[in-house]
């Protein structure tokens, strides 16, 4: 699944915060942006999804424009978001949270409730296996009845990933995933991504953090103040001297 | 003294079919409906209208419950729109709308005057107490599988569903899944709910006015399921039974509180509830029902 980007660019009076930007994410790539806080980064990711309406610009999923359809729907064509502060069904339990992701439930329509209890048994028990194994993937099996709401930071940002993978996305955007995560679990959530990354998902990171990150993608992008100042190879993009100096503070 | 209790306990059924419909929409969807009584009035005045031509009583309440239903449709749509608190004014808009509609079209309704002669439910069975157990059992029946059919819901991939989109909507969005169908659905079948509710009322009261349709019994339906814990289908009746013991039991303070008039009384009544609720939020949020390990 290719993602493209061009000329995309968001406006809020006299501020461009996202400024003419342009770049592809292809098929099965891992490919990350980064930038200081306010540079436009979940912004950007805004307007890819859907949740936002883009000024110019245009997004094309494996070739076709999408910028006229909703999020949901550019969702359901397979490209999913995650979110910078973790959005988990709070009330609902973990393995909840990713059995709601499931696509094409029949039990979700109230008729099939009261008509057809059997179909909807059986899809919940496939499903439920589906979700089991998902669990025990993201090491996530020993709260898989705790509540979204009480975990961790870095444990919601794990199941935002389930939900995802849950959907059948083959390409997930992920919005700062190492934020406020404690290094340990930085690393597990790597490897994740790694793997599955192997499996052919692409993935689009946005990070404001470096460290994982720059070891985890092939191309990345470096945003300020909306626009993007440089792309390319991980370590000949941090060694640019724009980039150092706007993001890295790069006095020294 | 038997026929005071049965006749509470009939209003408190029908209260807990108004409050099962109302924890559907927010407790499990996150609908702030403030115009829940609207629903309860289309109901009352279509049964009112119907059991008057003598059309049985099955059959009008179900045209109630489908009459607000299809009011609810509309009133979805608007609440795809809007931010939780202004759908709560719309629709707080659209219970007096409706009052306003029952109050002039006097041609149907007989205005402020209202309709009267309304036949008894079961009338076969005379007038006395016999009759009111029997419309008693009558609507806890109707309560039992209208907890039953709300159990069913909750415990579904749809159930889940709805919670999903009261616990986060954009997430919802973004996972694929359209959470405007499963709104609209609720809110129907809620006013639905709502509507059979008004024909039992509309029938046992034997009178309706316009009067009886405004927005504090909306109110009180809220209190019931924040008192009997928001989402818990449990607390729809816990919930009802103690604030109909609240509202009935403080008649009786009037006996031992010298010097009040029933004006104030009435006020001071709804002063105590309001107290009663600001405890329940301060030092039990979760309500009665609620889970005994949050908080």
């Amino acid at each position: 699944m290719i993602l493209t980007i061009e000329g995309l660019t968001k406006v809020y009076g006299a501020l461009r915060v996202v400024d003419d930007v342009s770049f592809t994410v292809p098929s099965g790539d891992i490919v990350g942006v980064i930038g200081p806080n306010g540079a436009g980064k979940s912004t950007l990711f805004s307007l890819v999804t859907g949740f936002l309406d883009a000024a110019k610009g245009q997004v094309n999923l494996d070739r076709k424009p999408i910028g006229s359809l909703s999020p949901v729907e550019r969702a359901r064509s397979g490209m999913v978001r995650t979110f910078q502060v973790p959005r988990e069904f709070s009330h609902l339990t973990v393995w909840q949270n990713l059995m709601a992701a499931t696509p094409k439930q029949s039990g979700e329509s109230l008729t099939n409730l009261f008509f057809r209890p059997g179909r909807i048994r059986e899809e919940e028990d496939m499903n439920s296996q589906k979700v089991d194994a998902m669990l025990d993937f993201l090491r996530l099996s020993h709260v898989a009845h705790t509540p979204a709401g009480r975990l961790s930071g870095g444990q919601k940002k794990l199941v935002e990933l389930g939900r995802a993978l849950m959907t059948g996305a083959r390409l997930i955007l992920l919005d700062e995933p190492f934020a406020g995560v404690n290094p340990v679990l930085i690393e597990e959530i790597a490897e994740r991504i790694r793997e599955l990354n192997a499996q052919g998902i692409g993935f689009l990171i946005i990070e404001h953090d470096l460290g994982a990150l720059t070891r985890l993608v092939s191309t990345l992008h470096v945003m300020d103040r909306g626009r993007l100042i440089a792309s390319g190879v991980p370590a000949e993009v941090l060694a640019n001297k724009q980039v150092r100096e706007a993001y890295l503070g790069g006095t020294s | 003294m038997e026929a005071y209790l049965v006749a509470m306990a009939i209003i408190t059924a029908i209260y807990v079919l108004l409050a099962l419909g109302l924890n559907l929409q927010y407790g499990l969807t996150g609908l702030t409906n403030f115009g829940h009584v609207g629903f309860f009035c289309i109901g009352a005045y279509t049964a009112a209208l119907m059991g008057q031509i003598g059309i049985p009583w099955p059959i009008s309440f179900l045209a109630g419950a489908a009459l607000a239903a299809l009011a609810a449709w509309p009133l979805g749509l608007v609440s795809l729109k809007l931010r939780d608190d202004y759908f709560a004014i719309v629709s707080l808009g659209f219970s007096e709308i409706v009052r306003i509609v029952v109050t002039s079209e006097q041609w149907l309704t007989k205005g402020v005057q209202g309709i009267t002669g309304i036949p008894k439910l079961l009338g076969f069975l005379g007038t006395g107490l016999t009759q009111s157990l029997a419309v008693l059992a009558l609507l806890i029946a109707v309560n039992v599988l209208a907890g039953l059919a709300n159990r069913r819901i909750v415990r579904s991939p749809f159930g889940r569903m709805i919670e999903a989109i009261r616990d986060n909507e954009e997430a919802v969005k973004a996972l694929g899944k359209d959470p405007a169908g499963f709104k609209i659905q609720v809110l129907m079948l809620g006013a639905a709910l709502a509507g059979v509710a008004g024909g039992f009322y509309a029938h046992y009261i034997g009178y309706i006015v316009p009067e009886q349709f405004i927005p504090l019994i909306t109110f009180y339906v809220w209190m019931a399921i924040i008192i009997g814990g928001v989402g818990r289908i449990s607390g729809a009746f816990a919930g009802t039974l103690i604030l109909m013991i609240f509202l009935e039991g403080s008649r009786f303070l009037r006996g031992v509180i010298p010097f009040v008039s029933e004006v104030e009384m009435a006020s001071i009544r709804l002063g105590i509830i309001g107290l009663a609720l600001v405890l329940f939020t301060l030092y039990r949020p979760q309500g009665l029902m609620g889970d005994y390990t949050k908080r």
